[in-house]
Order: C-alpha cells, then sequence, then structure tokens
C-alpha cells in the first residue's frame, strides 16, 4: 500500500474544511439516531433493517481494521469469530437464556476464549503463513458448525422468539433494537478509536512497522498482540451475536471464507489503519450490493471492477478523502 | 472394514491429491516466483471444467473438450495476467488478496451470464463409465484410473520440465532467489508470464478431470481453493516437490478421514454423539495436518528460499 502520490497530490476535503470535518460525525450519528423516526414519512422503513445490518457489519470490520491496519496482522478468518458468537447465541437460547444482554455478552465472551485461543498459535507465525493458519481455524470453525445437527448443521437454526432487552426496552418503541445496536455500534467505535491513539495503541502500530525493534526496545511483543487479537475476536462475536438477532437465523455460512475475505475487503477499501475506514467500507459496500441487486442478477462483477479501481487507484482507499494529510497514521 | 475397502480409500486418496496437485502446483509457482497471492486461481479450475463439460456434451468427444477446455482457459488466464496481475507483482500480498478476490466475483458472475446459474451435469466418456475389475473384489471405476494416471502422467511432466530443461532452470532460479536470477539477466518478468499460462493450463486440466465426478457449479472454484492453498503451505510455498508431496499427503488424509473417522468414532462413541462428530473431525483433518506441519516445520515440509 505505497503509494502517497495520489493522497498528497491534491488538497484533500479534510484540509480545506477542518471544521466540517470535526463535526460531521456528530451529524451522522444525530442523522442515524433519527433516521427510524423518519423513514416511515419518507417511505423507507425497509431500510431501517438495512442500515442496522451494516451497522453491525460495521462492527465486525472495525475489530478487523484495529488488528489489521494498526496491528499489522492480517487475519483471513475474522469472521470465524463473528460465526463463534452467532453460535454462542444459538447455543445459549438452546440451553434456555432468553435475556438479550446475557446472549450477546456470552457471544463476546466465547468469542474472546476462541480468539485467545487461536491467537496463541497464530500470532507465532508471521506473514502469509499469519494469513493461511487464520483461514484454516476459521475453516475448523465453519466444518464444527456443519457438523452440530442439533443446532441445525448445514439448515441453520432458526431463533423464532426475539430475546428480551428488558422490560421497559421491549415494549417502547419497534425500533428500539436499532438504536441498541446504534448505541453500541458508536461505543465499539468510539473505543476502538481512542484505544488506538493510546500507548497501547502507539506500541501496537510500533510492532507492525518494526517489531524487531520494539523486541530490542523490552515491549513484550506477543502479549501485546495477543490482546489486541482477543478483543477484536471477541469485539467480532459480539457482532456475530447482534447479527444472530438480526437475521433471527444463524447458519454456516456466516463464517465461511469468503465471508472474512470480504470483511478485509471492505476495511481496505474503506481504508486500512484509518478512523473511519471500516464503517465507510462497509456503508459502501452494502449500499452497492443492496442497489446492484435490485437492478440486475449480476450484482457481484460490478463490485469486483470496484476493487479493481481502487487497487490501481485509490490504494489508500476511500477514509483518505476525508481525513487531514499527515493525521491518522498512514495505512500499513 | 476390510483390506479390500481400505485399499480402494486409498486410490481414490491418490486421485483426489493428484488433482489437488494439479492445482496446486501453478498456485505454488506463482507464489514461489513473483511473491503473488492468486486467490482467482481456483477460477481458472472452474473456467476449465465448464468449458470440458460444454464441450464434451456438445461434440461427444472427451479428449477434445479436455483440450478446448485447457486452450480456452489458458488464453483467459493470458489476459488476465496482461491486464491485472501483471500489475500486482511488487504489491503487498493484502492488496493481492483484494484485487483478485475482485477477480472472482467478476469471473462467478461471467459464468453464471453464459452458463446460468443451474450446475451442469458432466457426463463421464461412455468408454470409461464401467469400472475395471482390478482384481478379484474389486471393481473400480475406470474413470478415476484414468485421473490417477493422468494426474501422475503431468506430474512427472512437471518434474522433468522443471529439473531438466532451460525453462525448469529459470523457473527455479526464480523461486530460490528472485533478485539474484535478474542480476544473473532472467528476465523473471517472462519466465512469470509462461509459468502463470502453465499454472492455468494445469488448473483447467483438474477442472475438466474433475467435471464428471464433482459438481460443476458457479462457487466450485472458491470450494477448491482453499485445499489447494493448504497443499502450498503444507509443501513449502514455490516447491513444486513439496506441492507434490503435500497434495498426496492431503488427498489421503481427507479421504481417509471421512471414510475411516465416521465408523471408528461410531465404535467407541455414543451414536448420538459420534453422528455429529465424525463429520466435522472429518472436514478439519487436513486443517489439523497443516497446522501440525506448521508447528514442526514453520516454512512447510520443502522450503523453496533457504
Amino acid at each position: 500500500m505505497t503509494n502517497p502520490a495520489s493522497a498528497v497530490a491534491h488538497p484533500s476535503f479534510a484540509t480545506r474544511f477542518p471544521g466540517a470535518v470535526r463535526r460531521l460525525p456528530w451529524l451522522v450519528l444525530a442523522l442515524l439516531a433519527v433516521f427510524p423516526l423518519l423513514a416511515p414519512t419518507l417511505g423507507l422503513e425497509y431500510y431501517v433493517g438495512f442500515v442496522r445490518r451494516v451497522l453491525i457489519v460495521a462492527i465486525a470490520a472495525t475489530s478487523l481494521n484495529f488488528i489489521l491496519g494498526y496491528g499489522g496482522m492480517a487475519a483471513l478468518g475474522h469472521a470465524g469469530f463473528v460465526g463463534v458468537g452467532a453460535y454462542a447465541v444459538v447455543a445459549l437460547v438452546e440451553a434456555g437464556v432468553s435475556s438479550a444482554w446475557l446472549a450477546w455478552g456470552g457471544a463476546l465472551a466465547v468469542a474472546g476464549v476462541a480468539a485467545a485461543l487461536i491467537g496463541m498459535v497464530s500470532l507465532r507465525t508471521r506473514g502469509v503463513y499469519f494469513i493461511m493458519i487464520t483461514l484454516a481455524f476459521a475453516q475448523m470453525l465453519y466444518y464444527l458448525a456443519v457438523s452440530l445437527r442439533t443446532y441445525g448443521g448445514d439448515d441453520g437454526y432458526g431463533l423464532y422468539t426475539p430475546l428480551a432487552m428488558g422490560a421497559w426496552l421491549d415494549g417502547a418503541h419497534p425500533d428500539v433494537f436499532y438504536w441498541v445496536v446504534l448505541a453500541i455500534a458508536a461505543g465499539v467505535f468510539a473505543l476502538f478509536s481512542r484505544v488506538a491513539h493510546s500507548r497501547y495503541g502507539h506500541a501496537l502500530r510500533g510492532i507492525r512497522d518494526n517489531e524487531t525493534r520494539m523486541v530490542a526496545l523490552g515491549y513484550p511483543v506477543f502479549r501485546l498482540k495477543l490482546a489486541g487479537f482477543v478483543a477484536a475476536g471477541a469485539v467480532a462475536g459480539l457482532a456475530g451475536g447482534l447479527l444472530a438477532s438480526h437475521n433471527a437465523f444463524v447458519s454456516p455460512g456466516v463464517m465461511h471464507w469468503t465471508q472474512s475475505a470480504l470483511l478485509l475487503v471492505m476495511v481496505i477499501l474503506g481504508g486500512l489503519g484509518r478512523r473511519w475506514g471500516a464503517p465507510l467500507g462497509v456503508a459502501l459496500w452494502l449500499t452497492l450490493e443492496e442497489v446492484l441487486k435490485m437492478h440486475t442478477d449480476y450484482w457481484h462483477w460490478p463490485l469486483g471492477v470496484l476493487l479493481l479501481l481502487v487497487v490501481f487507484h485509490a490504494p489508500q482507499g476511500l477514509a483518505a478523502l476525508l481525513e487531514r494529510r499527515g493525521g491518522q497514521g498512514g495505512a500499513a | 472394514m476390510d483390506a479390500i475397502f481400505v485399499f480402494e480409500q486409498l486410490l481414490n486418496g491418490l486421485g483426489y491429491g493428484l488433482m489437488l496437485f494439479l492445482i496446486a502446483a501453478g498456485l505454488t509457482l506463482v507464489f514461489g516466483i513473483m511473491d503473488t497471492m492468486n486467490l482467482a486461481h481456483g477460477s481458472l479450475y472452474m473456467a476449465g471444467a465448464y468449458v470440458a463439460a460444454r464441450v464434451h456434451e456438445a461434440s461427444g468427444s472427451f479428449a477434445g473438450a479436455v483440450l478446448a477446455a485447457v486452450l480456452v482457459t489458458v488464453a483467459v488466464a493470458a489476459v488476465l495476467e496482461l491486464l491485472v496481475v501483471r500489475h500486482l507483482y511488487r504489491r503487498d500480498h493484502l492488496v493481492q488478496v483484494l484485487a483478485t478476490f475482485g477477480i472472482i466475483l467478476i469471473a462467478d458472475d461471467a459464468v453464471k451470464a453464459i452458463w446460468g446459474v443451474a450446475p451442469l451435469m458432466a457426463s463421464t466418456p461412455a468408454a470409461l463409465a464401467g469400472p475395471v475389475q482390478l482384481f478379484e473384489g474389486l471393481p473400480y471405476p475406470a474413470y478415476r484410473l484414468l485421473l490417477i494416471g493422468a494426474g501422475l502422467l503431468v506430474a512427472l511432466g512437471l518434474y522433468l520440465l522443471v529439473n531438466n530443461t532451460r525453462v525448469g532452470m529459470l523457473v527455479r532460479a526464480g523461486a530460490s532467489n528472485r533478485q539474484m536470477a535478474e542480476f544473473m539477466g532472467v528476465r523473471v518478468g517472462a519466465v512469470f508470464s509462461f509459468v502463470f499460462a502453465l499454472g492455468a493450463g494445469l488448473a483447467a486440466l483438474a477442472g475438466a478431470l474433475m467435471a464428471p465426478i464433482s459438481s460443476v457449479q458457479v462457487g466450485m472454484g472458491e470450494a477448491i481453493l482453499i485445499p489447494a492453498l493448504v497443499v502450498i503451505v503444507i509443501g513449502g510455498i514455490g516447491s513444486v516437490r513439496g506441492a507434490f508431496v503435500a497434495a498426496l499427503l492431503v488427498g489421503l488424509v481427507d479421504t481417509a478421514g471421512r471414510a475411516f473417522l465416521p465408523p471408528a468414532l461410531r465404535a467407541v462413541l455414543p451414536p448420538s454423539v459420534a453422528a455429529d462428530l465424525g463429520p466435522a473431525l472429518a472436514g478439519i483433518a487436513m486443517y489439523v495436518l497443516m497446522a501440525a506441519v506448521l508447528t514442526l516445520k514453520p516454512a512447510g515440509l520443502f522450503p523453496a528460499r533457504a
């Protein structure tokens, strides 16, 4: 990802209007918050569910952007953790749990444990071997899910009754789940954003740029990477738990390797290691998918062409256009 | 579980392993020489399967269908290399993953547009449709014997090409130390174009041969890609010999896992647990193999680069 020429040649939008860029996130958040209230008058009710899905996928992508963009860990198995979270919810529901908070918390915890175990093995390798071994573990989880006949196996598992979010939340408004997802997404986003610029985040970037030097400086490199990997895996699991509630259905398809590749694609498309990269990439990709699906059966190829265009003409991703030059650390 | 059943499964594993080798050989050479991760390699396999299935149906000639599959796929690969892959050599692995994933999306839609969404039925050539009596009590499908024979023949040809020809020498030079090879005057770019086309031809051959015994459908390239990647990682990236040994290992482990694990588990575990666990363990057997090999030899069995 070394083609700074395109980013430096023109003064970006961000350089010319720094104030607007600072206020933009709050404006977007406010718009997203009132969207379900405005949707019926605009005739856009259907899209409330769509935006909810974008937010959930953005949670998973944000966690991947954290370890990949700031930590340099190119995990090609991130959808595996999403799947672990989704199946944790299934297992808890099957065991009689009806509280959404317990189920989602369980998803977060179980995925975190899975990430700790997988990370301890995977993080001993580097580069292409790390890509491959994370992929291998995700495939193992995929086959495990396919074979779990108690939870639907290949056919998937339907969650027929929605999980309870607590008395005062459930009865209030049909879009409460949307706001809950929005709040969680905003929280996750703010948290990773904050951590990325903390002492820990700087150490992680140091490891990404020169691991040997960080070892020489006395940083516990392995433990720092593992901590990031576990946090990202746990949050991806939370996204999986939310996705299970969103779809009211879970199938092994959520952790197929192409889903992991898609998460990578969305993050890189948005801007690797850039604060707004993950949500931008997810929003653009899913919106295009939705729009193209309405017009043609052949909706994959324009997305493929878009990927090639990004690779050759905008290697820094979309977020580069929004950020001040030299602001957030460059892409890996 | 008698000796004949075991022998039959060994043959099945050998056949699957040899087909994996045809796919993995191109993948590992491209990776080894140009350090380029090509996720779209499976799409070339798919192209071979589709072209072979349709040409066979239209012309009735299986040999002609295989030849057409290889030629068409090599032509497609040449265009692909010229337009896209050539510009990815010096970029990092993630960018290569991104771009070649884009090619997968385009290829899948192109196949849907040309041949439709429904899976194709590829027929076994009439002359090879029956079984061959290998020995008393073991009739084995003639077509699967052809797969094994063709796989071994191509492996031998590739071995001779890489080890005993000038082109092969350049390929090995490029794989073991690209910079040094360039300093010594090897036109690594041209060697790579040749290797990419060769790999595409092998993938198409595998696709054409597998078509009658697997389902010819959109997405088959993505399904075969992962075992092929597992093979090149186990074998050592860039090593044809490693890919051969690893492909046979993976083929045998995968087939044996599917054939022997479920009955073995049924013998020692309660039926409901065994029914769940058997397929899961069979499915992950090759990944366990990969994790084990990487733990003992982090660069694979036969690393091409010292």
